[in-house]
């Protein structure tokens, strides 16, 4: 078995006496998607922050490319390679697509302290930027104001912002929301293709997309992972079934 | 479209702020050339407070604190000069001048420190907690200047003689103006360009953003620490300048008033915008000049132009001449 990119080592983490995260053990493995589903208030959004690194888990370790980050902040797991999209789509509104782009590019490049050059003038940073909406199908747009962007459209330019990064893993919470079935359709296409150049970490409540996408499937349910397997496997689970699932499925 | 027009209001702007005093000149009015001087130097300051708050969104109400350094700065080196009494003796012998490029780097690099070490512990608050940390660090400058005896005190500092400028006669209006006007226009080239540079864009971001930039593995803090420092440096040149304008340093360099008129510019010529404050700085004096020998209760009318603006221009003068900002590419 290859090793893994990601790791949590039994991480758990308290609200007062509510266990938001109670010994989570998941492991993303390079070129797979594994999905991370459950309930509302499972817990999901808790375990990716810690993966992120805005909060530090009370217990266990994280592990990302060989390195212990559990201590580390979100800046540095971004420079480790950690690419992250936003459930609710956190960009610079007032920028144009392409600057946020360019905005992506200038971070993976680093050289910030540079006071004088024309950032958008800079030709090697503005074709990374257009490569990566060209590939999330946003090039026609990258004047506009990323204010005017439908929902939609945001989660395909955080997408776009994080390829810039060039990660070596994805962690995206839930980037088919509010797009709609065909765009839905198209971005599940889309992160098909994106497996093989670094794995991802996807928390999603579209199943019909998980269950296309998803190499693994992990279920959280009271913050606890009660399965982990193929999405056949999965839905042939009893307790997902009884837990999350429900009749229809 | 607005963009190019935007231009041609801040070309417009500078050659009125430029044809003004030569005009003055000519016709033998020194007093006018001073007034066009005063709004040079203190639209500097407001250039280099543009920077931390229209770029960086932090409204510092601490920036008379940098613009005071640069006035004391002259003050403490023209006085050890024109008393013929060292700064220093003990461990290395330093002593004051009247040269004003010495002045200058003094001024900048003090104001600089200081706006690291007040940046530093600032920024780790936000919002109206950031603006009170600022306005606390500038009361604590302004007492302390005026409980400082050897330096003048509350009463602050006379300058006999403006400084040296080589090759000028800076006791001439005009050729005092020169050099405020060429250090007004340098300060607005480095916000321009900085404006659009890498760090720029970051800065931008960091304003509208913190978690975005974060995202893209940059550190805000440190990002917005910078264009703090920068933005002090810039404030403390002005402040040295002005200093140099009026002979005379005193506590009020300090107050917490003077920050909030550096404010006061930028909202009138408009928040981020480049020449707003120098529009903001030359409003300011004109109407000072003018509605002050009507009434000592001018700044009434200044309150009800910044309610007018605030309400229906928001991007201020600037803005209501040349039109919304357009995303700069």
């Amino acid at each position: 078995m290859t090793e893994p990119i990601l790791r949590t080592d039994s991480i758990t983490k308290y609200f007062g006496a509510v266990k938001a995260s109670q010994d989570v053990s998941i492991e993303l493995r390079p070129g797979e998607i594994h999905a991370l589903i459950g309930p509302n208030g499972a817990g999901k959004s808790t375990l990716i922050k810690q993966i992120a690194g805005n909060m530090t888990p009370d217990a266990g370790r994280i592990w990302f490319d060989g390195r212990d980050v559990t201590q580390l902040g979100t800046v540095a797991r971004a420079r480790a390679g950690l690419g992250r999209t936003f459930q609710i789509s956190s960009l610079a509104m007032e920028y144009t697509v392409l600057q946020n782009v360019v905005l992506g590019a200038l971070g993976r490049d680093g050289g910030v302290m540079s006071f004088l050059r024309p950032a958008m003038k800079d030709k090697a940073l503005v074709a990374e930027a257009e490569a990566a909406l060209e590939r999330v199908g946003l090039i026609d747009l990258k004047s506009t104001r990323t204010a005017d962007l439908s929902h939609g459209q945001r989660r395909q330019l955080e997408v776009a912002v994080a390829l810039t990064l060039r990660p070596k893993a994805f962690l995206m919470d839930e980037p088919m929301a509010g797009l709609g079935a065909s765009g839905s359709k198209r971005l599940t296409g889309f992160l098909d293709g994106l497996r093989a150049e670094a794995p991802i970490l996807l928390v999603e409540h579209d199943m019909d997309a998980v269950f296309a996408l998803a190499d693994r499937i992990s279920v959280l349910v009271y913050g606890e992972v009660i399965a982990t397997g193929t999405a056949a496997e999965i839905r042939a689970n009893p307790d997902v079934r009884t837990a999350y699932l429900g009749e229809d499925a | 479209m607005t963009m190019i027009r935007e231009t041609y209001v801040n070309a417009a702007i500078m050659l009125l702020l430029l044809g003004i005093p030569v005009w003055a000149h000519v016709a033998g009015q020194p007093f006018t050339i001073t007034l066009a001087t005063k709004v040079a130097i203190l639209a500097m300051a407001g250039v280099g407070l543009n920077i931390a708050l229209g770029l960086g969104g932090m409204v510092s109400l601490g920036h008379a604190v940098f613009f005071g350094i640069g006035g004391y700065s002259m003050g403490i080196l023209a006085h050890h000069a024109q008393t013929f009494t060292p700064l220093m003796e003990v461990p290395l012998l330093i002593e004051g001048t009247k040269f004003m490029p010495v002045i200058w780097v003094v001024a900048v690099a003090v104001s600089a420190l200081v706006a690291l070490a007040i940046g530093a512990l600032s920024l780790r608050t936000g919002g109206v907690y950031f603006i009170m940390i600022t306005l606390a660090f500038g009361q604590m400058f302004y007492y302390f200047a005026i409980s400082w005896p050897a330096y003048g005190g509350e009463d602050g500092l006379s300058i006999f003689v403006r400084n040296d400028f080589p090759g000028l006669n800076t006791l001439v209006p005009i050729q005092f103006f020169a050099i405020a006007f060429v250090a007004l226009s340098l300060s607005l080239t480095l916000s321009h360009l900085i404006a659009r540079s890498r760090f720029g864009l970051a800065l931008g971001a960091a304003r509208q953003n913190a978690e975005r930039v974060q995202t893209v593995g940059l550190d805000p803090m440190r990002v917005k620490l910078v264009a703090f420092v920068i933005s002090g440096a810039i404030t403390g040149l002005a402040g040295a300048l002005f200093a140099d304008l009026n002979r005379f340093v005193a506590p009020t360099m300090f107050s917490w008033h003077l920050s909030g008129e550096l404010i006061i510019f930028i909202i009138l010529g408009g928040i981020g915008r480049l020449f707003g404050p120098v529009v903001g700085a030359g409003l300011f004096i004109l109407l000072e000049h003018f509605l002050g020998g009507l009434s000592e209760f001018w700044l009434i009318y200044v309150g009800a132009i910044l309610l007018g603006v605030v309400l229906f221009a928001r991007g201020g003068l600037i803005g209501a001449l040349s039109g919304r900002e357009v995303a700069h590419d």
